[in-house]
């Protein structure tokens, strides 16, 4: 294996520049699609566990439709289908006046995604909590609202925080299909240096180390938000860690 | 939506078929080379001397911080140039998915036997058994029956990631059916099968495996 390595390549314009710019692109899609796939993910979640059948049919067909299409799948959907399926000048807005069209569909396809996993999880989260805690808060007097504002969800959301860390880091990493449509964030960009200079072993370890960076950012700051809201009494965190 | 042309999926499905094949194909060797790398590394996490389980543990928290699409770029980058001839995208993709994929099935193949009470081991190794024996008769065996289920819900996420070898142009399901759409021009219908067929087989999957859940399940 013959090489000619050159690491100064990656701190030299453009190069350096299409890094920074792909690292930038990758953290606004992950936290914009985030906003989504929380917001959404949590009412389907609560969906899926109230005592109204329709409402809990509705949530699990989203769950089990946006998991068994693949991610790049949806995308494609999103990207190619959705503007010609809806009304003429919907589908006109989206592909033309829409500004930066490839980065909000990024965005949607895997914030809509995402909200399926999380969805899941806030459901196990609120199934978790036993049922005498719910049957106590209502007999108390609660309305049912009142019981998943003030009981089910403060509790469930702590427990979930764990679970919530290792979704929020799969949508860093998964923001990278956003390549697929023309989205320039850290993987593309990466591919894009090897391309214009033979040099993929440093350009591959640039998006490598940068990727590994956020992981071990996000696993920080989930560790102290963790601690900061334990719930006093119980067991928290995992004991594997 | 008026003018969906069921037409085009029909004349496409020879095409179509060939590229199901390719991704069943990825699917299944990289499943096998995944399960055997998998074990391999939770084998040397659990039992083998130091340095082993900590290289272990470095490629598998490594793998897991990377996106699928940059490993699947490094091994066709890597590939050829480790070979030293140009190979073409099928056995680079191929090594990528195992590779990644190994990393994975080595964290749920790892937390099935260390799932199975500590007590287990001392209990059978009380009775007479050698650790080897208690291993192979009483930890192992519910090991695995905690563990096929999981192993086989992540290959179906296998079988969706497959999708992404679009990224090195070889012609799976997704990519054959992306040529078709731009030949023809019919996007939506070509896309709208391709989601159709991966969502029936994946929830049929799914399905198979809760029931085998429930059947093996304690």
């Amino acid at each position: 294996m013959n090489y000619n390595w050159n690491w100064g390549l990656l701190f030299v314009e453009p190069y350096f520049g299409f890094l920074l710019g792909g690292l930038r692109t990758t953290i606004l899609i992950a936290l914009a699609a985030w906003v989504i796939a929380f917001v959404f993910g949590s009412l389907v979640g609560i969906a899926r566990t109230v005592p109204l059948a329709p409402l809990r049919l509705a949530a699990a067909t989203y769950v089990e439709l946006f998991r068994g299409v693949p991610l790049l799948v949806q995308m494609f959907l999103w990207f190619f289908v959705f503007p010609e399926i809806v009304p003429r000048d919907w589908g006109r807005w989206l592909k033309r006046d829409l500004p930066d069209p490839e980065f909000w569909t990024a965005v949607v396809a895997l914030g809509f995604y995402t909200a399926c996993r999380v969805a899941e999880q806030v459901r196990a989260g609120i199934q978790s909590i036993s049922a005498g805690l719910r049957d106590a808060a209502l007999a108390s007097g609660l309305t049912l609202p009142r019981t998943y504002r003030y009981v089910l969800l403060p509790l469930s959301y702590r427990l979930l925080i764990p679970v919530f860390t290792s979704e929020f880091l799969s949508i860093f990493k998964n923001s990278s299909l956003a390549l697929t449509i023309g989205v320039a964030e850290l993987t593309a960009q990466s591919r894009q240096i090897e391309s214009f200079t033979f040099h993929g072993f440093e350009a591959f370890t640039a998006a490598t180390v940068l990727y590994a960076a956020i992981t071990l950012t996000v696993i920080f700051l989930m560790r102290v938000l963790e601690a900061r809201m334990r719930i006093p009494g119980m067991l928290g965190g995992r004991a594997d860690r | 939506m008026s003018d969906f042309d069921f037409g085009v999926i029909l004349r496409a499905l020879p095409f179509l078929w060939q590229g199901m094949q390719l991704t069943l194909l990825i699917t299944a060797l990289a499943m096998a080379g995944g399960i055997l790398l998998g074990t391999a590394l939770a084998m040397a996490r659990l039992w083998a001397p130091p340095p082993f389980p900590q290289l272990a543990a470095g490629y598998v928290n490594l793998l897991r911080s990377m996106p699928l699409i940059l490993v699947v770029f490094w091994f066709y980058f890597l590939v050829p140039l480790m070979v030293g001839r140009p190979v073409g995208a099928f056995p680079s993709a191929l090594i990528a998915f195992t590779m990644f994929e190994g990393a994975y099935y080595c964290e749920i193949i790892r937390a099935g036997i260390q799932g199975v009470a500590r007590g287990q081991l001392a209990a059978a190794q009380a009775t007479g058994l050698t650790y080897l024996a208690a291993m192979r008769y009483v930890v192992l065996p519910q090991a695995f029956r905690a563990m096929v289920p999981v192993l086989l819900t992540q290959s179906i996420i296998l079988f969706q990631d497959t999708s992404l070898v679009y990224v090195v142009g070889l012609h799976d399901f997704l990519t054959a059916a992306t040529v078709v759409a731009g030949r023809d021009g019919r996007v939506v219908e070509l896309y709208a099968f391709v989601a159709v067929v991966y969502l029936v087989l994946c929830v049929a999957a799914s399905l198979g495996v809760r029931r085998l859940q429930l059947r093996f399940g304690k």
